[in-house]
């Protein structure tokens, strides 16, 4: 008989001070820090769990992290106020990274994660918005969050509040048709209160972008959707907190931010190897990515 | 003879009143705003109507974010289209989270007429209705439209409204009052029942005043709420000994096949359905079509033997 795995989370300090969540001037250095305790999470979370997405979860770590620990407006022991920014994953297999980062915030007490994807958990295989605190789309079926985000970026004109709406896709999200009649709608709206950001790890499933479905030349098509294209190292926490900055100056158009990451980032055995696209690591190699994340 | 409404402008024109009342109401279209009358709305209240283009899949997902942000979005497109372009969407933005979306299809069922099986819609019941917690509307005339967009105003969660294309005769009067989730009987009748949505209740009832003369005393129901379906009244209808379902869609997935579920787990009868069959149909006029695909009176009064016959 095997013996239940173990699932022995980092401590946090999340609980305790709101005032910490979201400093625009948090050091690189506790960033990093904060980036790497919810890599710890991910991988301690889909070992426990024995399924999961940990690649394409690692790889947006940075951009997650800098989005909710500098970047956006929020209140993690008040997820429906009114005024908060939105942040749309879109890429919905990469919930551990996102109930990680609202784990660390206070969304969520950091033990809820050992539960991802057991019955009665808050932590669904992919994110259900009306289960988890601080989730604001029900996602998993690809191609759907920017259309999404783009409504609530509408809604938020209309209603003359002054949130900003930030989607995170996949690029190997980017084959399908919806993110570009998505794209077309939201320069032809002038939605300048919304950023995509693509998580652009050059991966998915059945192996590289380019061979599967050639995506390039990316920025330019974004361009001739009528996009302003900022390209950033996207482990690069000042590249990516710029990025966000310079976002809010542009008018009349949305932005979208192609941030070219590493699949599996942080874990030698990983990174790059599009096995663990929807694969859990197995108890050894919980153990052995824990120990270079240390 | 009876004057003749369009339900599509019954729709139209009531968007606009409520929209009017309630600025929470936005209105989308994906390019056919003239066609499924939304263009009232769009004329009159300019910033509240957005154009999404020939992209239904695209519509129907910002559809979603408007109304997880408080919205009351109405989109609309042929019947066709939503469900069957962005059936997906509609799972995944809309049916999972029950967000608060009113999806208005337009051009239901084949008297669409003339554009052929491409655009006329037989499938769209039983792809809505396999939705867990949406609403379903099939109002048989304008004065039921008009009540049935004014309770998907008043009642939160995802709602389906099908309306068909041609102009038809009041079967209601301005007294009337819909009821989400109730049947309507409007013909007394002990020998079987005849349960019927959208342009066949007005068949059903021609059916059933045939039969009299015949000495055959029929039940007419009008069943527009198909989700949450009325089972009581389903039940009560069992009470004749025989039912037959008419309806504009394929007779599998649509009423037919929900009033059959509901009789075999209650109260067994024998049942007949007037439905289209396992078949596309063909470009025509919608009378020829109806008499082709047989759902008219006649063959409703031909179902009611068989059922009759069978008890």
């Amino acid at each position: 008989m095997s013996s239940p795995k173990e699932c022995k989370l980092p401590s946090t300090s999340a609980d305790s001070a709101e005032a910490e969540v979201f400093s625009l001037s948090a050091s690189t250095a506790k960033m990093k820090a904060v980036a790497k305790k919810i890599r710890r999470h991910i991988v301690t979370m889909t070992g426990k769990a024995g399924s999961g997405h940990p690649g394409g979860s690692l790889s947006a770590v940075e951009i997650v992290t800098t989005l909710y620990f500098k970047v956006m407006r929020h209140k993690p022991h008040d997820p429906h106020w009114p005024e908060r920014d939105r942040f749309i994953l879109s890429k919905g297999h990469a919930a551990p990274l996102l109930y990680a980062t609202l784990a660390e915030c206070g969304y969520l007490p950091v033990s809820e994660l050992c539960t991802l994807r057991q019955m009665d958990s808050l932590l669904q295989g992919h994110t259900d918005c009306n289960l988890t605190p601080g989730v604001e789309m029900s996602a998993g079926a690809l191609g759907q969050g920017l259309s999404f985000a783009l409504g609530v970026a509408l809604a938020g004109r209309l209603n003359k509040q002054d949130y900003r709406v930030y989607a995170l896709l996949g690029d190997g999200e980017c084959d399908e048709g919806q993110v570009w009649e998505a794209a077309m709608a939201s320069a032809h709206f002038k939605a300048d209160n919304l950023v995509a950001i693509v998580d652009n790890n050059g991966q998915q499933i059945d192996g590289w972008n380019r061979d599967v479905m050639n995506l390039e030349p990316f920025p330019d098509k974004w361009q001739a959707f009528g996009w302003q294209v900022i390209e950033v190292d996207g482990h690069s926490i000042p590249q990516l907190t710029q990025a966000f900055k310079k976002t809010k100056k542009i008018k009349g158009q949305p932005t979208v931010i192609i941030a070219h990451t590493i699949k599996g980032k942080g874990v030698s055995f990983m990174e790059n190897n599009p096995d663990f696209h929807g694969a859990a690591p197995n108890e050894i190699e919980v153990k052995l990515a824990l120990k270079e994340l240390e | 003879m009876e004057q003749e409404v369009s339900l599509r402008e019954a729709y139209g024109k009531t968007l606009l009143e409520l929209g009017l009342e309630n600025p929470d109401i936005v209105v989308l279209d994906a390019d056919l705003s003239r066609s499924t009358m939304t263009h009232f709305f769009a004329h009159e209240l300019p910033e509240r109507f957005f154009e999404c283009g020939v992209a239904e899949q695209n519509m129907i997902s910002i559809a979603a974010g408007m109304a997880s942000s408080g919205k009351i979005p109405f989109a609309s497109t042929f019947a066709v289209f939503a469900p069957g372009r962005c059936f997906d969407q509609i799972r995944m933005s809309i049916a999972q989270p029950q967000l608060n979306v009113k999806i208005v299809a337009t051009h239901g069922g084949i008297t669409v007429g003339e554009d052929g099986s491409s655009h006329q819609s037989i499938e769209d019941l039983a792809l809505i209705c396999s939705l867990p917690g949406f609403n379903v509307i099939v109002p048989a005339d304008a004065i039921e439209t008009a009540q049935a967009v004014e309770a998907a105003v008043a009642n939160y969660g995802p709602f389906y409204i099908r309306l068909c294309r041609p102009k038809s005769q009041l079967i209601y009067n301005e007294d009337y009052r819909f009821k989400l989730g109730k049947a309507v009987t409007l013909r007394q009748g002990k020998d079987a029942a005849i349960i019927a949505i959208g342009l066949m209740v007005k068949e059903a009832l021609e059916a059933a005043k045939n039969l009299k003369q015949e000495g055959i005393d029929c039940r007419v129901l009008n069943m527009p709420t198909l989700k949450p379906l009325d089972e009581a009244a389903i039940i009560k209808a069992a009470e004749t000994g025989a039912i037959v379902t008419a309806e504009e869609h394929l007779e599998h997935g649509g009423l037919g096949s929900m009033v059959a579920r509901v009789v075999a787990q209650h109260q067994p009868v024998p049942m007949e359905l007037v439905a289209l069959k396992d078949t596309y149909a063909k470009s025509g006029k919608p009378a020829e079509l109806l008499m082709r695909y047989g759902l008219t009176a006649k063959d409703i009064e031909q179902a009611v033997k068989s059922a009759i016959k069978r008890k």
